[in-house]
């Protein structure tokens, strides 16, 4: 019989050594990258993956998103007689926050959980053991061209997601809803300085290490067949969504 | 030559390797043979240091591979070549692209060249006219012998088979084990054969080993061990339900 005692122990055990297991898998991984980065043609096939395949669902939801900023934002202004820095308020919030945080959950669902799948399935089906047989380092192949990638894409579609929700905010607050085109962007240009574009992205950067480390961990252990890889690919999910918004809020109170 | 030494190994509180001793001596047949679920193809991945053992040792040609770190690992591991259960292809590449990709990053050989030694290992196993073919087009026979043309490729000293007929009909299973012996003839490998096939693998192998309980209970040459009268070695070989092996 276990006690609630051991069990909490062992719990508590249990989940030091996953932590501790997370953290050598990206120091690893980042000295891979280092080390051996893996070949140029499979870090622009995952380029490709995460970064130009995302792109569709990137601006259809900086799209909305700019828009329903756009919907909220004039009428919570016109309150206060302060139409005219609807573009400073959707762009702010765009730029600081939304474009980093969405952006990256989107690609986390979109690209992440196929990481995972891909690299649970090479798994269980001892596709990864063939590799280390062969005297290869699995990482070289599996996660360093994810995690470049990553690192890389997720800016460049922050950047795009920031463009396409401001667009969204102009198409409703000035085509819609009548306000200033030149206060639009005027204020915009006003109020906006360099630090929030460059804390925006440096956001970006950090969650695409995220989705890379979170996504190939959860796939490099899956176990246990189909079930474990399913159940690895929704862990995946989860984690990283999660992990994205909690480091988003300490990294902001660093670079506010 | 490969000697495991007092090697242990649990996955929780399953017991699967007790104190475990066995020699696999060097350009041999050797085969591993036990009830399903004893841990041969455990045994096998403690050899080239896919697992490490709880405690124990696994020497290869006298070095201790169980304390090497990654790069040291990866030296040994230059030696061998494994023949996995599911033949583990890479699901994504083509077969030409599955056995020249040791080849592709392990050497600078140029394009042609690759594909001539591909060429002779896929016809080595008898396959020609597949290189295009994807690795679900394949049947679990020509998946197989891919594998082992794959493992072939780099010259190995070792070769691992795990389970490598599995799954497969009598005359295709045959066909394998006829492949094993005579590329083992040919480029004179180590090779450890995990098996379940009574008593085809009797005609390849120079030994067997007999794995019980976690332990090698029983080795010798084929001879020897269908001739054994040890209770576990008989209900195996006759594959009678009457005997200590029990039924999980």
């Amino acid at each position: 019989m276990i006690n609630p005692v051991q069990k909490l122990g062992a719990s508590t055990l249990h989940l030091l050594a996953a932590m501790g297991r997370m953290l050598n898998f990206i120091l690893y991984a980042i000295y891979t990258c280092v080390r051996r980065p893996g070949h140029p043609r499979h870090i622009l096939k995952q380029l490709n993956f995460i970064g130009a395949r995302s792109s569709f669902v990137i601006l259809l939801t900086a799209a909305f998103t700019g828009m329903v900023l756009g919907l909220q934002g004039y009428y919570t202004l016109a309150k206060f007689g302060s139409e005219g820095l609807l573009g400073t308020a959707v762009a702010l919030s765009l730029i600081r926050e939304l474009g980093p945080v969405l952006s990256a959950l989107m690609v986390t669902g979109r690209a992440g959980s196929a990481i995972t799948a891909e690299i649970g399935i090479m798994r269980i089906t001892e596709q990864i053991d063939a590799l280390e047989t062969m005297a290869l380092e699995p990482f070289k192949y599996l996660v360093s061209p994810k995690l470049v990638a990553s690192v890389l894409a997720l800016p460049l579609l922050c950047a795009i997601f920031d463009v396409v929700g401001i667009w969204g905010g102009y198409l409703i607050g000035v085509k819609l809803l009548g306000v200033n085109p030149g206060a639009y962007f005027g204020e915009m240009e006003k109020s906006v300085e360099w630090k929030d574009v460059y804390s925006g992205m440096i956001k970006s950067l950090s969650f695409g290490v995220i989705i890379a480390w979170v996504c190939c961990y959860k796939g490099y252990y899956a176990e246990h067949g189909a079930e474990g890889v399913s159940q690895a690919t929704t862990s995946a999910v989860v984690l990283s969504s999660v992990l994205i918004l909690i480091w988003d809020y300490f990294i902001t109170s660093v670079l506010l | 030559m490969i000697v495991m030494n007092e090697l242990s190994k649990s996955f929780g509180l399953q017991l699967v390797l007790d104190r475990l001793n066995l020699e696999i001596p060097s350009g041999q047949i050797t085969a591993i043979i036990g009830p399903s679920g004893e841990g041969k193809s455990v045994l096998l991945k403690h050899m080239i240091g896919l697992l490490r053992p709880d405690s124990g040792s696994v020497c290869v040609d006298g070095e201790e591979i169980t304390t090497m770190g990654r790069g040291e690992l990866n030296r040994v591991r230059e030696k061998f070549g494994m023949l996995f259960q599911n033949a583990a292809l890479f699901d994504s590449l083509t077969v030409f692209e599955n056995v020249a990709f040791p080849l592709q990053e392990k050497t600078r050989l140029s394009d042609l060249e690759i594909a001539v030694r591909v060429g002779e290992a896929l016809s080595h196993v008898g396959l020609t006219g597949v290189e295009a073919k994807y690795p679900d087009e394949l049947s679990g026979g020509m998946k197989k012998r891919v594998g082992l043309a794959r493992a072939l490729l780099m010259d190995p000293r070792i070769i691992l088979f795990d389970e490598p007929t599995t799954g497969l009909d009598p005359v295709i299973s045959r066909a394998i084990h006829q492949m094993i012996r005579e590329t083992h003839e040919k480029f004179g490998y180590t090779a450890v054969v995990v098996s379940h096939e009574i008593p085809q693998i009797f005609d390849i192998s120079d030994s067997v080993a007999v794995l019980y309980r976690g332990k090698i209970i029983e080795t010798g040459t084929p001879e020897e061990i269908q001739g054994s009268s040890d209770p576990v070695v008989r209900q195996f070989i006759d594959g009678s339900l009457e005997g200590p092996i029990q039924l999980v």
